[in-house]
C-alpha cells in the first residue's frame, strides 16, 4: 500500500473492512469478498506461529467444534465438512486441539518445520480407556 | 417527537449545573453516560430526571466509575448518537486515558467539566487544576464565566464538535461552586429555537451503518500514527477556531447575546490588563472600572476558547498594553503558570513587548477577592511607572505565611 500524507486519508483512526457493496456479505465466502487493502484478511500473521496444528481427515467426524471454537477463523469449512487449515491467519494456538472430540485427535499441534506427510504416516494410535 | 416540551419562563433562576442540564435536554442528547462527582452531580442528575419525565428520548447509562463513563461515551459516539457527559477533578483525571481515545477517534462528544481542585489534600471547591490537566488532550475547550455561559456554551459545543469537518470532542468548563451552585437569572430559549440551533444530529461513520462496516480505534505504529495525530493537529489549528467564530455570530442572530474567541473588556486604550480564566474574569471587570475611575487605565481579557489557544487574537488583544498579568489559578508545580507561557508565546514574536508577571491564585477555591486586584492593577501600574519590572515574575496571591514570589 502506498504511504499516504497527513492530509490524504479518513479522519478518526477508523478502516474500512470491504470495498463497495456488502449485501449478502454473510453467504459470502471469505475468498470472494470484496476486502479492503486495509482488512486484515489480505495480511498474513503466519510468522507468528512456533507449533502448527496438522490436520489428519481419516478420524474427523465433522463436529466443526474446530471451526466454532477457533479464534482467528482460520479453520477451513466448506458444506459442513472440514477440509484443512488457513495458515495465512492461523498462529499456532492449539485450542483446536484442545476441543478435537475424536479418538486419537485429527488436529495435533506440530513444530512449524515438521513435514506434514510424514507425522499423518505416524499418527498416534488410538488411547485405550483406563479400565 | 415522542417526548414532551417544557415551557420556560423568558429568565430562570438557575445555577450553573441546572443550565447545563437544560441544555443538554434541548440538545436532546441520545446517550449521556455518567459517574456523579461532586460539584458536576446535579448536571446528570437533572438529565437523568428529564428522561424519566419524559423530556428527553435518550438513555442514560449508569457505569462503575468515571473511566467507564467516557468509554461508554464513546462507544455511544462511535455507534452513532449525540453524546454527553459531566464531571470534575478526581473523576477528570480518572477519564484522562480515554479523553485522548475520544479526540483521536474523532469523536464528537461534549464534556461538561466543573473545574475543581486535584487532591491531595481532598477538596471540592474550585479551582482550574482539571482543566490544565485535560489541555493537551485534543479536546476543545470552552470556558464558561457564569451559569448564563455555561446554557449558551453547551449549545455551540454540539455545534462546532458535531460538524463533520471538525468531529472533534469539546469539553465545556465551568468554575465548580462559584458557577456551578450560584444561582442567577439565565436567559433562555425556546425548546424549538435551541434545537434549531444545534440541529439534528448527522452521523459520521458510525458503526450501527450496516451498510458500510468500520473498524474504530485501529492500531498505527511507527508507520502510520505520527500523520494521525498531524492530522488532528491541523484541523485543531486551521479549522475549529472559524467554526466556533461562525457558531458565536450565528448564536448572536438567535439570542442577542455576544460571545467572542477571546472577551476584551476596556481594552482599547488599556495600558495595564488582567489575563484570566472562569469566574474570576467577572470580578476583574468590576475592579477594571474602578481602576479607570481613579486614573489606572486598566483592562481584562478574558480567554473563551482555551484549546485550541487563540494566538492571533491574543496577540490582536493585547496590543499596545505595557503591563500584563497572567492570573492561573492552577499550582504550576515547579514552572509558571499556563497562561504566563501561552501569552509569552503568543506575544514573544510581535511588536508588543509588554512587561508579563505570572500570579498563582485561588488554588483549592480560595477567594479572589476586589481588594487582591486592586493591590494587583496597582503593581501593574507601578512596573510602567518605574519603566521596568519591580515585581518577581512569579507570585502567589492570598496564601498565608511569608510571601512567595520566585525568579
Amino acid at each position: 500500500m502506498a504511504k499516504k500524507g497527513w492530509d490524504e486519508f479518513e479522519i478518526g483512526a477508523m478502516l474500512r473492512t470491504f470495498d463497495g457493496k456488502i449485501d449478502d456479505i454473510a453467504g459470502t465466502r471469505q475468498e470472494d469478498r470484496e476486502y479492503s487493502q486495509n482488512s486484515s484478511y489480505t495480511a498474513s500473521v503466519a510468522d507468528w506461529r512456533l507449533i502448527k496444528p496438522v490436520f489428519n481427515k481419516d478420524y474427523c467426524i465433522d463436529c466443526q467444534f474446530c471451526w466454532i471454537y477457533c479464534p482467528d477463523v482460520s479453520i477451513i469449512s466448506r458444506d459442513k465438512k472440514l477440509i484443512g487449515v488457513d495458515m495465512d491467519h492461523c498462529k499456532g494456538c492449539g485450542i483446536c486441539v484442545e476441543v478435537c472430540p475424536t479418538n486419537p485427535k485429527s488436529l495435533l499441534m506440530f513444530p512449524e518445520q515438521a513435514d506434514e506427510e510424514t507425522e499423518i504416516a505416524n499418527w498416534p494410535k488410538k488411547d485405550e480407556e483406563e479400565a | 417527537m415522542a417526548f414532551d416540551k417544557m415551557e420556560l419562563r423568558d429568565i430562570e433562576v438557575w445555577d450553573g449545573n441546572f443550565a447545563a442540564a437544560q441544555a443538554l435536554r434541548q440538545s436532546q442528547v441520545d446517550v449521556v453516560a455518567a459517574y456523579p462527582i461532586t460539584p458536576s452531580t446535579p448536571i446528570v442528575e437533572g438529565y437523568a430526571k428529564f428522561t424519566s419525565d419524559g423530556y428527553v428520548e435518550g438513555e442514560f447509562v449508569m457505569v462503575e466509575s468515571e473511566h467507564a463513563a467516557m468509554s461508554a461515551c464513546i462507544g455511544a459516539a462511535a455507534a452513532g448518537g449525540r453524546v454527553a457527559t459531566a464531571t470534575s477533578s478526581q473523576g477528570f483525571a480518572l477519564m484522562v486515558e480515554t479523553l485522548y481515545q475520544a479526540s483521536g477517534m474523532r469523536l464528537p462528544i461534549v464534556l461538561n467539566v466543573v473545574n475543581r481542585a486535584l487532591a491531595a489534600p481532598l477538596n471540592v471547591n474550585g479551582d482550574h487544576s482539571d482543566m490544565y490537566l485535560g489541555r493537551d488532550s485534543g479536546w476543545i475547550q470552552l470556558d464558561a464565566y457564569c451559569p448564563q455561559d455555561a446554557y449558551d456554551l453547551n449549545f455551540v459545543a454540539f455545534r462546532v464538535s458535531e460538524d463533520h469537518d471538525v468531529r472533534l470532542p469539546c469539553m465545556v468548563h465551568q468554575d465548580g461552586f462559584m458557577t456551578s451552585h450560584t444561582a442567577q437569572g439565565v436567559h433562555t430559549l425556546t425548546d424549538d429555537k435551541a434545537y434549531g440551533f444545534v440541529g439534528d444530529f448527522k452521523p459520521m461513520n458510525d458503526m450501527l451503518d450496516f451498510e458500510h462496516p468500520v473498524t474504530h480505534g485501529v492500531q498505527t505504529e511507527e508507520d502510520w500514527h505520527f500523520e494521525h495525530k498531524a492530522r488532528q493537529h491541523n484541523d485543531l489549528m486551521t479549522k475549529v477556531m472559524p467554526k466556533i467564530q461562525a457558531a458565536f455570530d450565528d448564536f448572536e442572530k438567535l439570542s442577542g447575546r455576544k460571545y467572542n474567541i477571546v472577551e476584551k473588556y476596556d481594552m482599547d486604550d488599556a495600558d495595564v490588563c488582567v489575563v484570566c480564566l472562569g469566574t474570576s474574569v467577572e470580578t476583574a471587570r468590576e475592579v477594571a472600572t474602578e481602576m479607570r475611575a481613579e486614573g489606572i487605565k486598566a483592562g481584562v481579557v478574558g480567554i473563551r476558547v482555551i484549546r485550541p489557544f487563540p494566538f492571533l487574537e491574543i496577540a490582536e488583544a493585547l496590543k499596545g498594553v505595557k503591563a500584563i498579568a497572567a492570573l492561573d489559578r492552577s499550582s504550576p508545580n515547579g514552572t509558571v503558570g499556563m497562561l504566563f507561557n501561552e501569552i509569552a508565546g503568543s506575544l514573544f514574536n510581535t511588536d508588543t513587548k509588554a512587561m508579563l508577571s505570572g500570579y498563582v491564585y485561588g488554588l483549592g477555591g480560595r477567594d479572589l477577592t476586589k481588594a487582591h486586584l486592586v493591590a494587583l492593577f496597582k503593581e501593574l501600574q507601578a512596573n510602567i511607572d518605574a519603566g521596568k519590572v519591580t515585581t518577581p515574575l512569579q507570585q502567589f496571591i492570598g496564601v498565608r505565611g511569608p510571601k512567595l514570589a520566585y525568579l
